[in-house]
Formats: structure tokens, sequence, C-alpha cells
């Protein structure tokens, strides 16, 4: 059992190292579809022109590291695995383009154990995430984290795969 | 609004039919069980009989505490209704300790008098001889009153059949999911509506009146806690802090909320006074310190904080003050749940991916621990007001159900109330105060 987990693991990992490598890899580390951005906080949303070089809100949908939203962590963990650096500071560099833009930061945790201290869980990942963007030069103020603990999860199934991709937070642009 | 009317009657109907399929799983032998003959009560009325099997309710609900084994209708070597028709000799030879036997009449206005006795088989001596009235629609209640006092008047302990539990259904997936915080009576049956939400339910827990219920509802994007008025349906947004507001607990004189909130940057316990909303923080640590629950004399609380690494019970004085931990077996201990005298100590303990029921028990000289459940993903335990089970949340599949488990854990019975995912379960307090 441990053992397969642990292959299960190493082939993601793989994977991911893999886009990275690759740089233009346009496929998500995990096989999650696009999120829902959600709704915008309303008049934010330009379409004037942008600075050479800086990110627009059409390069949410097109620019391959901005599409990655979703970033995972392993069992009990909130550290942010190397692979993520990339998105991190993809999404740090959209933040300081355009610093009408606001993120929020959705904890997500695995069903096992206790769901008030999994919302703990959720919460600090968020966190983790947060920290990460803006030591990458995005601001605070653009951040918000909420946590759903294990109330949100994209897969129901209870094995080891299922709970990894659970074990995750993601990013929602609620101003572009 | 005649369409809303009649969905919702379908949907009590629903829920009554799924109600008849509760389960009792025995594990074990129950040698040290008071074998106990409930004989049952016939309509002896000139009206319509009661639909409710009032003997039936009884036995089950002894059954289901572990400390009783009911014995079965088929076998029963008599139907006496009354002291008179007993024939003391016929229950002695089946080696029944205990003998209940009784009848319904009419009590006028449509309602029922049930009139019943209880005797000690082998000294041939009446325990109980005592009458209840009610309207036909309260005759499980009558029944569950019943229980109770034959309970308490052979074990010197008050009965916890007549209460109810509060716990959460899910329903759907993903973004059509649909939550409703439901209370039901203790073994499942009359399950009502209390708040129905598209985001996720949780943590109901009960005023000491059984009067209010107190939840964390997602409804406006973040974590909030709400205080409810079940009868009126009332409710009162009381904390909706930036980061997490969960894990409410009333205490014990029901002028304060215990709860956990984030607004520092780190998830922290906190007493709210309920009438002027004032905070005290009584944790401040790095660790999640989360599902605070009140000792019965209000004086500490009991905690989940990973503070040392994985998630242990700690305690603290309620007014504020340092922690002291309380589990040092098992890797990962979570959502204590307190008995009434404070002694015994329920959790999700965890270890591997394997998360049981256990007890630690302090009434006896050294701490001991006893597992309750089977695993695998067990969760959310809540004691009976008098500590005679336990409540807690499981996974079968995809599906989440409750189960009641005996303190002792010899009798674990599934409560089936609903389709769908059921969790969250807090037992309500006692309905009457004494």
């Amino acid at each position: 059992m441990k053992t397969q987990n642990t292959a299960v693991l190493g082939k993601a990992l793989l994977i991911a190292v893999m886009c990275v490598a690759a740089a233009a890899c346009s496929k998500k580390v995990k096989d999650t579809p696009p999120t829902d951005t959600g709704p915008s906080t309303g008049g934010v949303t330009d379409t004037g022109p942008t600075a050479p070089g800086a990110f627009g809100p059409s390069d949410l949908d097109r620019d391959a590291c901005l599409r990655q939203r979703v970033v995972y962590f392993d069992l009990d963990q909130d550290s942010l695995r190397p692979e993520f650096q990339a998105a991190m500071s993809c999404h740090a560099k959209y933040l300081r383009d355009r610093p009408s833009s606001r993120i929020t930061l959705e904890g997500n945790a695995d069903e096992r154990g206790s769901r008030e201290y999994n919302l703990g869980l959720g919460e600090r990942r968020g966190n983790a995430v947060s920290s990460a963007l803006q030591a990458n030069g995005g601001s605070a103020a653009q951040l918000t984290v909420v946590s759903y603990g294990e109330e949100r999860p994209v897969c129901t199934d209870s094995n080891e795969e299922c709970w990894a991709r659970n074990r995750r937070v993601e990013i929602v642009y609620t101003a572009k | 609004m005649k369409k809303l009317v009649l969905s919702v009657v379908l949907m009590l109907l629903a829920f009554s039919a799924n109600a008849q399929q509760l389960e009792v799983d025995l594990i074990g032998g129950r040698e040290s069980a008071l074998p106990i003959a409930v004989v049952p009560m016939p309509y002896q009325g000139s009206a319509t009989a009661p639909q409710t099997d009032v003997a039936g309710v009884i036995r089950a609900d002894l059954d289901r505490s572990g400390q009783f084994r009911a014995l079965p209708e088929r076998d029963l070597v008599g139907r006496p209704t009354r002291g008179s028709e007993v024939d003391y000799p016929a229950w002695r030879a089946l080696r029944q300790d205990f003998l209940v036997v009784g009848r319904v009449v009419d009590a006028g206005d449509g309602g029922y008098r049930v009139e019943y006795e209880l005797f000690d088989v082998a000294k041939q001596e009446r325990l109980l001889g005592l009458a209840m009235t009610a309207r036909a629609n309260a005759m499980r209640d009558v029944a569950h009153q019943i229980a109770d006092a034959i309970y308490e008047k052979i074990l010197g302990v008050r009965g916890a059949f007549w209460t109810r539990i509060a716990y959460v259904t899910a329903s759907g997936g993903g973004k059509g999911s649909r939550y409703a915080l439901m209370v039901a009576d203790s073994d499942g049956y009359n399950p009502q509506t209390v708040v129905r939400s598209n985001e996720p339910l949780l943590s109901p827990a009960w005023s000491p009146d059984g009067r209010k219920l107190a939840y964390v509802s997602f409804e406006r994007g973040n974590s909030a806690i709400y205080i409810q008025d079940i009868t009126t349906g009332g409710r009162e947004l009381v904390s909706s802090f930036r980061g997490i507001n969960s894990g409410p607990a009333f205490s014990p004189d029901g002028r304060k909320l215990a709860l956990t909130l984030s607004r520092s940057g780190n998830p922290e316990i906190y007493v709210m006074d309920l009438g002027s909303k004032a905070l005290t923080q009584i944790t401040n640590q790095f660790g999640i310190d989360t599902s605070p629950v009140w000792r019965p004399d209000g004086a500490s609380l009991y905690f989940t904080s990973d503070r040392g690494g994985r998630p242990q019970v700690y305690q603290a004085p309620a007014g504020g003050g340092g922690a002291t931990r309380v589990t040092f077996e098992g890797a990962y201990n979570a959502d204590p749940s307190l008995s009434y005298d404070g002694k015994k100590i329920a959790v999700a303990q965890g270890a591997g991916n394997t998360y049981r029921i256990a007890i630690l028990d302090r009434s006896l000289g050294s701490p001991r621990w006893s597992t309750l459940s089977p695993g695998s993903l067990d969760e959310s335990p809540s004691f009976a007001p008098n500590a005679s089970m336990i409540l807690y949340a499981a996974r079968e599949g995809r599906r989440g159900v409750l189960y009641a488990v005996s303190a002792d854990g010899r009798v674990r019975q599934r409560l089936v109330l609903a389709d769908g995912d059921v969790r969250e379960p807090a037992w309500g307090p006692y309905r009457s105060p004494r």
C-alpha cells in the first residue's frame, strides 16, 4: 500500500518536473478543469492597453503558467513543493502588473480526521501560498485566504490519489 | 406555496420511510446486559389505535443502550397487560430479570394514556406503576420517556432516550451540493430541517436548554457562526471575522460561547459573552487550536491543538491561562467530547489512514483508553447527556453515516437517517430540567 502510494506520488512528481522542464508545457500538473474564477467584484476589469511585457486579463486564459491555478500539498504539510515555484512567480508578476487585481486563495484539506482541525490545515496552506506570492512581489492587500477545510472535495473516493487531489489551494481571481 | 407545502410533506414522508431502516449491530457478547421482557401494550380504547408500537420503541431503546438485552417479541411467553395477569414462573424460566407490561387507553381530545408497570421477576415485586398522557403524534416521546424511567429505576442513572440529536446532511455533489442542518429524535425518527444552504454547514452545538443550535455556515463565502432558535427559526449572526470562525460550544450556563477564530492570523480559542459579544482570547500559541468544549463545571475548556506537532487534546482555564496536554497516547487525537461528569473524553483517534472513536476514561486511578469503533474514517464523537452512548460519524463508501455506540462499545447501531451524506452529529441535552 505504502509503496503504491509512493509510486503514484512519484509519477505525479515526474510529470510535474517534465512540465517545468518543458517550460511551454501547457498541461497542468494535475488533470483538473480550469478553476471557476468566480464573480468579479465589479468595475475593475480593465480592457485598456497594457505595458509591453506586462500581463493583461486575457493572459489568465492563455498563459500556460497563469492557467495553473491549483497548488497541491503533501499529507499534513503546508510547505510549497518546488514544482509550484514557477506558478508563484507568474501569479505574483500578474499581481504586480495589475495592482487592481485581487486573488482569493481557497485552502482545502483531505477528508481524514477532524473537520474543524482540517479548516485550520486548509488555512495554513492558503497562508503558505499567500506568503509565496508576497515573497515574489505580490501585495498582501491583493490577497485573501479562505479555508474550506475538507468541505469542498474535488474527488470523493477514500484513497491516496483522491486525497492528494483534495489537499490543495485554488487560486481564484476575484478581480482581474 | 401549496406546491412547497406538498414537497415538504413528501420529503417528510420520504424521511420517515427511510427512518424505518434502523439497523442494530451487536458486537461481541452481551453476557452482562440485563435481560428484560417488554410485552406489547395493546390499545384498549374505543377510538382509533395509535400508530406507534409503544412497547417496540421501549424495547429498541433499551437494547441500543448496551445495558439491556430485550427479549424479542416472538419469544414472549404471554401477553399480560397488568400486574395481576403476570405468570412469574414462566418469565423466570425464560431467565428474564425484568418485565414491563402496559396498555393504551383513551385520554380524551384524541389523546392517549399509557399505563405501564415494571416488575422484578425474581422478587415478584413491582418497581414502577405509572401512566403518561399524550397526543397521538407524541406517542414516540411517551415511549422514550417510559424507557428513560425504566432505565433509571433499574440502573440508578438517568435515561437519555427522550433526547434529540442534530446533524448535517449533504446531497448532490460539487457545485450542486445542498446542505441541511437537521434535528431528530435520539433514535433517528422525526427528522426536521432547521436550516438549508447551498454552502457547507458544520459543527452544530446545542444550547444547554435545548432550544438553540450554534453552527458554522459558509453562506457568506467564508465561515461564520450563527445561533438559531429551533422552534421559531429566528437566527443571529454572532461571528464573521476575517479568517476562520468555527467550533462553537455553549457554556454550561448558556451565557457564553467558546469558538475558534483565526482573525489574528492563526486559529486560537476564544470565549464570547453572548450578551455583550465581548471576546476573551484563551489561547495564544503558534499552531492550530480548535474544537473547544466546556468542562461541565464551566471552569475549563478542552480543545484540539497541534502545538506539539500532531493534533492532541489540551485543557486550559475558561478565563484564560496556560494550557496543559491531556492526551498522550495515539498519534492523532481530535474532536473532544466530554461526559457529563467530565471524567471521560471521547476523541477521533488517528493512526496512519485509520481514524476510530476512542475514550479516555479518567474516572479510575490511572487514565485508561478504549476503542469504540472499527474505523476507518470515524469522527465527531458526541456523548449522550448521561454518557451511556456516543454518537459519531463514519464513512461507508462515498457516503457519510451516523452510528450510536454504547459507551462500553458492545452495541453499535447505524442510524439510517436520509439518502445522501450524513455527518457532524451532536447529541442534545435532556428535554426536561431537574
